[in-house]
């Protein structure tokens, strides 16, 4: 089942329509309504037996025309639709559109704000990873790390509910800044949080990362070559699963390297045959072949210890500045004519937002790039020769999340 | 029973006292059954809840919610009959109910202590496996007549997975049936009285592991986690259950629980000594008590009574384990399932067999070694002689000595005697 | 590999696809012909030099008219403004026209690019005809998809898609939303939209 290299377009397989089957090949469609899409997907699987041949996504079923909504909003008004594309890693989105506005404005952000939002935003991301590990968990019949995960990520809500209010929709991180400074004791409280995580991470990794059953549904299936992820447009930790080492927090562009300017991460990925051994992961199994699905959950995983990490950092860094946290733009604020696009790392992959403006407060254009977009369009390429059951392996593995796929 | 009561009965109208202890015995199994159904749902909510890091039912009932089960019984029962426009309407409806009635006419030869059992069959062993193997017609007319290719695929996973299954199952009960020599399952439990080392647990390491194999074939075969693709909810939304609904899909739900707790005794007795503990308690009462008279047998079946406590003690934990289990692992993919069945659970379970049968003959040639004609004929009411072969030899001695004290022309002698 | 050196390489072999560019802006821009965007594109993914192997984005920006005032307030100072009201003096009759879009990176490389496609709103005039592009999905698997939410929310045609059909809106809808003289349809099969 690897796919070494981009199979050619099947011209002879036509986009499957309801009435275009062979007699021997069933047509089954996985609806929108499925406990394992991981949202309002709907995948028209073509099958032989248990086999599949051929799986068709069609999204769409969320599209509730952001964009559009964007150029009727200033950027600021625009921010809870942002918390509404990934609502799971909300603080990344807001974080990824609140950069873009302020490359345009050329604005510069004050220190503590900057640390702020290195904090939330890998707040975040570790609770975005804890639920795509364990949902996928979940997808393969093990409904217990589902809830342990669960019972972690719910301390980071209540922690982030101190802060901005909210539970999963934030529109915390705006142009500007942050709506508001962290409370006090906040601080203490998240490292009580950290403390025991940990734990919960080893006994993850053993229900899951070291588990037989597991590594025999996930090893060696949805091989995703490096070649065909870039072609794809995979980014995140779909990319890192296949062994590319590129991470924006490092690589991308200046405005958004700088947020992390005096931090310290390993990019995880495996190079030269191994992953990176700054702590105590568990060992790679023999059975996984670099690209497949145990990879891509292995990345998450790692980088939730990676993300504890950068946390710590930016609590300390914290503490030490004695900068304001700066103040939002105004809310009417006029935006410069010209265009700026800006990608960043969020939990799912690179998103990237892009605004044209004319000089009004609001915006021209706005348009989002989904990294579920373009991890899921390459669904299809992973999914022939495997069985039924190897679907929602494969999706879960990708990690996507309609809301912001269809926007 | 039925013996008993019918000594008073004319012997033109003995049959109206077997029907009605039969029927009596069916009441009983149901009202236990469907207890147990319903006890098992609540176990399984608890069960789970705990291990997930949270509470579970605590509202029905108390502060242990043990009502939950009985009011989602009573919920189940008012829901709307919904079948499919699509469905085959008779297949639809009539398929729980041959899952159910699979399921339950396995426990009518399941004996919950020393000779209180519904149907007394020296095959037991085979009768409870054959009938419940005939659960899985439920579940494929249940996929098909649902009209939807989800419950299709959920319905030929389960046939090919429990029909498979059934190997290395039958090779896993082969084992003690061998030690025991008979398929008589009072008997098989009777041979284990004593500590918990007479066991055939412990009776040799093939064995042990056989048990294991046993547990994990009894799991395939009740379609339990790691092996429920049939009704897996990540991909089929519900496999074979997708459009049952109501009381339909409880009948189903009762049947499953009850072939695990079936699946589960039948590995009690054959494992782990059924009725008898883990200490003799019920012989120590039989011996404290007088030789004969009412307070004997009194004695003796409160002594029953106590063993099928244990028994059903044991059965319960077995079903705990399962779930357990359930709720630990994550599910396998059907082309392993056949994997682990073909490959290894065959295999194991036949080198098992081997190695118990090896075994035993080593260890009957080693006893038989060491007692040279015995003296005097073996007592027979000290501790029974695990062993099949020991207690044919012990028999045969037996009969010989009551030979010679009969007509006296012939004699058992084998090695000659008195000519005359 | 700095913008302007990429646009030299570009205008090695490319230079009659070249129509345009913004060295200076933001996101430095270079704008090609839709006739040689296919050439163009090739030459960017494979030329050793340049090895753009990662398109992340297309996007169609709709400019169905001239904005009316230009920019104020956070603008980079008086000159600026000169130099626009100059420009917007010297230009060319100013056309309704959709701007796609494509921000390719390097991996290798690490160097970025914008690359500009200008089309006129409706094919030869003709409204309802969409207006044409090769694909480039040859390419970058990825336009695969993008280009068609481009089709499907902004009308624009793309010769050689394989399977060019809409994406987020349902197949049978009518009109390209994000298009800026879009109107809403009263209703979609019997619902009401507004």
């Amino acid at each position: 089942m690897s796919i070494e290299e981009t199979t050619p377009r099947q011209t002879e397989f036509p986009p499957s329509t309801e009435f275009d089957v062979a007699t021997d090949e069933l047509l089954v469609n996985m609806g929108p309504q499925h406990p394992s899409t991981h949202g309002v997907l709907r995948l028209v699987l073509r099958t032989d037996g248990e086999v599949i041949t051929e799986v068709t996504p069609h999204i769409g079923y969320l599209h509730r025309c952001a964009e559009k909504v964007g150029e009727n909003l200033t950027p600021r008004q625009w921010i809870p639709y942002t918390d509404r594309l990934d609502y799971i890693s909300s603080m990344n989105m807001n974080l990824g559109w609140a950069l873009t506005v302020e490359k345009l404005l050329d604005y510069e952000l004050p220190e503590k704000a900057r640390h702020v939002r290195v904090i939330v935003a890998e707040l975040n991301r570790i609770a975005s990873h804890l639920i795509a590990a364990c949902c996928y968990g979940l997808d393969l019949g093990s409904f217990t790390p589902y809830m342990w995960a669960f019972r972690e990520r719910e301390k980071i809500m209540n922690l982030f509910e101190e802060v901005c209010g909210a539970r999963l929709t934030y529109s915390y991180i705006t142009v500007g800044g942050v709506t508001a400074d962290l409370p006090p004791g906040w601080l203490e409280r998240c490292e009580t949080f950290l403390q025991e995580l940990d734990p919960c991470i080893a006994e993850l990794h053993a229900l899951l990362t070291s588990n037989a059953i597991f590594i025999r549904r996930t090893a060696n299936i949805g091989v995703l070559s490096p070649e065909m992820a870039v072609s794809y447009g995979c980014t995140g930790p779909v990319l890192r699963g296949s062994g590319v080492d590129w991470d924006l927090r490092r690589d991308g562009e200046p405005r958004y390297t700088q947020m992390y300017d005096g931090y310290k991460f390993e990019v995880i990925t495996e190079t030269d045959g191994s992953y990176p051994q700054d702590e105590d992961y568990p060992p790679v199994p023999s059975a996984a072949v670099l690209g497949d699905n145990w990879h891509r959950f292995y990345v998450r995983m790692l980088e939730v210890v990676q993300s504890m990490k950068l946390v710590r950092q930016g609590m300390e860094k914290y503490r030490q500045t004695s900068d304001s946290i700066g103040k939002p733009v105004g809310i009417k604020q006029k935006l410069p004519a010209g265009e700026a696009y800006l990608e960043t790392e969020a939990p799912k992959g690179q998103m990237g937002f892009m605004i044209v403006s004319d000089g009004k407060p609001v915006p021209w254009r706005v348009r989002v790039r989904s990294s579920s977009f373009c991890n899921l369009s390459v669904l299809p390429e992973l999914c022939r020769g495997v069985l039924i059951a190897d679907i929602p392996a494969v999706v879960g593995s990708l990690d996507i999340v309609l809301g912001e796929i269809d926007r | 029973m039925a013996e008993y009561l019918a000594q008073f009965i004319n012997a033109d109208w003995q049959w109206i006292v077997y029907v009605g202890v039969a029927l009596v015995s069916c009441v009983l199994l149901l009202a236990l059954v469907a207890t147990a159904a319903a006890a098992f749902t609540w176990a399984e909510r608890k069960v789970s809840a705990r291990i997930q890091d949270r509470l579970g039912p605590t509202r029905r009932g108390g502060r242990f919610g043990w009502l939950q089960s009985p009011a989602d019984g009573l919920k189940l029962i008012c829901k709307e009959d919904i079948i499919p426009a699509g469905a085959d309407r008779i297949l639809f409806r009539l398929a729980p109910y041959i899952s159910f009635c699979a399921s339950f006419c396995v426990f009518l030869a399941l004996p919950f202590a020393d000779n209180w059992v519904a149907l007394r069959l020296n095959t037991a062993v085979f009768f409870m496996l054959a009938v419940a193997g005939l659960e899985v017609f439920g579940t494929i007319l249940g996929g098909y007549a649902s009209g939807a290719k989800w419950s299709l695929y959920g319905a030929m996973r389960e046939a090919a997975q429990v029909v498979s299954y059934e190997i290395p199952l039958g090779l896993c009960v082969l084992v003690p049936v061998m030690i025991a020599g008979t398929m008589d399952l009072v008997e098989i439990g009777g041979q284990q009285a004593g500590w918990f080392f007479h066991w055939n647990l412990f009776h040799d390491p093939f064995t042990f592991v056989t048990f294991w194999i046993f547990i994990t074939c009894a799991m395939a075969g009740t379609n339990r986690l790691p092996f429920d693709l049939a009704e897996a909810e990540s991909e089929l939304v519900a496999g074979f259950l997708t459009e049952y609904s109501g009381f339909r899909w409880s009948i189903f739900f009762m049947a499953e629980y009850a072939s695990m707790f079936a699946l589960c005794g039948l590995g009690a007795i054959l494992f782990l000594g059924g009725w008898n503990g883990p200490v003799p308690i019920g012989q120590w009462l039989v011996l404290l008590a007088p030789e004969s008279g009412l307070l004997h047998d009194a004695t003796v079946q409160f002594a029953n009574l106590l063993g099928m406590c244990n028994f059903i003690f044991k059965c319960v934990a077995g079903v705990i384990f399962m779930m357990w289990v359930r709720w630990t692992l994550p599910r396998m993919r059907i082309d392993q399932v056949m994997t682990t069945c073909l490959k290894y659970c065959v295999p194991l379970a036949s080198a098992m067999f081997l190695g118990a049968m090896l075994w035993t003959f080593a260890a009957s040639v080693v006893v038989n070694a060491r007692t040279e004609p015995p003296p005097s004929p073996p007592s027979t009411t000290a501790v029974a002689p695990r062993c099949y072969a020991l207690q044919k030899t012990a028999r045969e001695a037996e009969h010989g000595e009551e030979g010679n004290d009969g007509a006296g022309t012939r004699t058992s002698d084998e090695k000659g005697g008195r000519r005359q | 590999m700095d913008v302007k050196l990429i646009l030299d390489r570009l205008k090695q072999d490319c230079q009659r696809w070249i129509t345009g560019s913004n060295l200076e802006a933001l996101d430095p821009w270079i704008e090609v012909s839709a006739e040689g965007l296919g050439e163009v594109a090739l030459l960017l993914r494979d030329a050793p030099e340049l090895l753009f192997d990662m398109l992340h984005c297309i996007s169609a920006v709709d400019y169905h008219e001239q904005s009316k005032k230009p920019a104020k307030g956070k603008c980079k100072g008086k000159d600026e403004e000169k130099e626009l009201a100059e420009q917007s003096n010297n230009e060319p009759e100013w056309q309704p026209h959709i701007d796609v879009i494509y921000h390719l990176s390097s991996m290798v490389h690490r160097h970025r690019l914008v690359l500009k496609v200008i089309l006129p709103r409706w094919k030869d005039g003709v409204e309802g005809q969409l207006p044409e592009v090769p694909t480039v999905s040859d390419l970058w698997s990825t336009a695969n998809w993008h280009e068609r939410e481009v089709y499907d929310l902004s009308g624009i045609r793309f010769i050689g898609h394989n399977d060019l059909r809409r994406i987020l809106c349902p197949e049978d809808w009518e009109g390209h939303p994000l298009r800026k003289d879009y109107q809403l349809p009263a209703s979609y099969h019997g619902i009401e939209t507004r």
